[in-house]
């Protein structure tokens, strides 16, 4: 079953008297539970199409149908609800609200979906769990490490079960040994069954999924299968 | 709706952590609206507080009073036209009692100011003297608080009795009881019968009821004169909802024992308490309300700070905008959130501002009988929140609209 499906999209921009062609001509299939990366150098697109594969942004042409939903048109309202309950942000430099703790920052999305106070703090602590920082509940971003903060916002990328999880270079702000270990976690999501789209400019992450799609000038120019992807070692952190 | 709710609550923590988050500058905002509550809220008390005050002086008239005399009380325009009319005389008065059915009192005065009092070598400016009848007591609020008051033998008779004020009993009589004491009014002696209550001073202490003296019409005559034109009747209707139907009972009995020419207009005039009023809300009230709009400018240039300060809130937060507009926060979250922390400052600051202004009102009680009315407390409040949103609102519109791509992306 897809869940994604973009029929030659286009995003132009207007830069002066200029026509800016972000993204020429696009379409892709995404399935239920796939783990796909999206590589590509800066200037290629890759950020455009994240941006309306995550219905932060609408295409200018084309067609993009998301869980059979023609979204491409939609309004900013209409969009908010997609990006609330179907989709999971996880940012490169995490954005977290600076101001609440962890428990709160995984509390949001379940606010804006209008989820009462008890159950919410309930499904924001099991997420927590589930990224291994149920003793760090109470700590502010501030009082976590880099690892530690990009767990809260893949908790918080988790708690409303979206149908995508979309990732844009997560472990771009961290070390190698984290990158590994935030890695290792997507896999164990991916392995849940979860659909994962992994944006990056790095090879060797983009290796971590089944399947890389690679953007030049606005254009896919592969869509490839991984062989042999690289299955990063659990270093004990997170608790499935 | 239900979501509204749950979302209520969590905008109200954000608005309160960001005003704790930036103390030093929530204060200083919050003192523009502070200040500008205050300004408003103590003028209102002093405004209310001076009505009260007049309404107060001339509540001794009744509501529930007519008076007929030559001229209107509150005249407009050229006042020879009146000066001009015959005199109201006692027959007059006499006719108009048996021509009238809507009435509980009717009784006629005459009065003059300034006489002098004297008792036992001491003197004392009287404020105004009275000569009416035995009515006259049921026709005014006054109240005895010794001896009787004049009765109808006393009027018919013409009797050198009277009736005196509580300022009068206290600079003649400091030691004494006045009653069945001799008084001298221009050389003719007055036995004094009856002692008024104290009514207290009028209009911010223009005029006190307390220098009166009452006594019969006729023995009235003896020391100012004839009734040279002053007389008045007050007829106490006794239901302010018959008065307009007492009024227009009135004028027609008085237009035909004036014989004024069907046509013509009246030659006399109809007066009430309400008249006083009217004047008072159509002078004094639009100074009123110049004060108020004028300090009403202070919390306008309070609201301005909390426009600009929000609009500061509102860059410095765009990425935290982008962050929630990313989770699923729609256009009207973000608009709600950033009103509330408006509204919220500005009704921090009106309860701060009530908190000061209490103690004000106190001082102003001081010189007018009034403190802060709760009416006034609950419009700061109303006002201080309407302030907050109004202002509020156009950085809200602006943090609301904000492209969620490019709210992320700001540093």
């Amino acid at each position: 079953m897809n869940i994604i499906t973009i029929e030659h999209i286009a995003k132009i921009y207007q830069v002066g008297t200029e026509e800016v062609h972000a993204l020429a001509d696009v379409s892709l299939k995404i399935d239920k539970g796939e783990y796909v990366a999206i590589m590509g150098p800066s200037g290629s697109g890759k950020s455009t199409l994240m941006n309306i594969l995550g219905c932060l942004d609408t295409p200018t042409k084309g067609i993009y149908n998301f869980n059979d939903v023609n979204v491409s048109q939609m309004n900013d309202n209409e969009l908010a609800k997609i990006r609330n309950r179907e989709i999971g942000f996880v940012f490169q430099t995490f954005n977290l609200l600076a101001r609440s703790d962890a428990l709160h920052n995984v509390e949001l999305p379940l606010i804006y979906a209008g989820v009462p106070s008890a159950d919410r703090k309930e499904r924001a602590k099991e997420a927590l769990a589930h990224v291994g920082l149920a003793d760090r509940m109470h700590h502010r971003p501030n009082e976590l490490s880099g690892g530690q903060r990009q767990r809260v916002a893949i908790a918080r990328a988790l708690v409303t079960r979206p149908s995508i999880i979309l990732a844009d270079e997560p472990t771009g702000n961290l070390d190698t040994k984290t990158g590994e270990d935030i890695m290792a976690l997507f896999n164990e999501i991916y392995e849940q069954g979860n659909t994962i789209i992994l944006v990056t400019h790095e090879e060797y992450i983009a290796e971590h999924a089944e399947r890389i799609l690679r953007i030049r000038d606005g254009l896919i120019e592969k869509d490839e299968h991984v062989k042999d992807r690289y299955i990063p070692k659990k270093n004990g952190e997170s608790k499935i | 709706m239900k979501n509204f709710f749950i979302e209520f609550g969590e905008v109200l923590a954000i608005a309160l952590r960001a005003i704790r988050a930036n103390k030093m500058r929530s204060i200083l905002t919050t003192l523009g609206i502070i200040i500008g509550i205050v300004a408003v809220t103590t003028m209102s008390t002093a405004i209310i507080g001076l009505r009260e005050a007049f309404l107060s002086s001339i509540s001794s008239l009744g509501s529930d009073v007519l008076y007929v005399s030559k001229s209107p009380w509150m005249a407009r325009g050229n006042w020879s036209l009146y000066r001009n009319r015959k005199n109201i005389t006692l027959e007059q008065y006499e006719k108009l009692q048996t021509m009238i059915k809507t009435y509980d009192a009717i009784a006629p005065t005459i009065s003059t100011f300034g006489l002098t009092v004297k008792y036992n070598g001491k003197s004392v400016t009287s404020s105004v003297v009275y000569g009416t009848t035995e009515e006259y007591q049921r026709t005014s609020t006054i109240e005895l608080e010794q001896g009787r008051f004049m009765n109808e033998i006393d009027v018919k008779a013409g009797r050198k009795v009277c009736m005196i004020g509580q300022d009068i009993v206290d600079e003649l009589f400091p030691f004494e009881s006045p009653i069945n004491k001799e008084v001298k009014l221009n050389g003719i002696p007055f036995k004094v019968i009856g002692i008024m209550t104290k009514q207290g001073s009028g209009f911010l202490g223009s005029f006190s009821m307390d220098g009166m003296i009452i006594m019969p019409l006729k023995a009235f005559t003896t020391i100012a004169g004839d009734e040279r034109g002053r007389l008045t009747i007050n007829v106490k209707v006794g239901d302010v909802d018959k008065l307009e139907d007492a009024k227009e009972e009135i004028r027609g009995a008085m237009r035909v024992i004036r014989k004024v020419p069907p046509g013509k207009d009246d030659d006399f005039a109809i007066n009430q308490q309400e008249a006083f009023k009217q004047m008072y809300d159509q002078t004094v009230g639009i100074i009123a309300i110049a004060g108020i709009v004028i300090t009403a400018l202070s919390l306008f240039v309070g609201a301005i700070g909390i426009m600009n300060i929000m609009f500061v809130t509102v860059t410095e937060r765009t990425k935290e905008i982008g962050i929630r507009k990313a989770i699923g926060a729609k256009t009207w979250s973000i608009l709600l959130q950033f009103l509330v922390e408006a509204a919220l400052l500005c009704v921090m600051g009106g309860l701060v501002g009530l908190l000061i202004s209490f103690p004000l009102s106190l001082i102003v009680n001081q010189f007018l009988p009034t403190t802060l009315p709760w009416t006034v407390a609950a419009m700061a409040i109303m006002i201080s929140a309407i302030v907050g949103v109004v202002s509020g609102f156009l950085p809200a519109w602006k943090a609301s609209r904000l492209n969620p791509v490019d709210a992320l992306r700001y540093e």
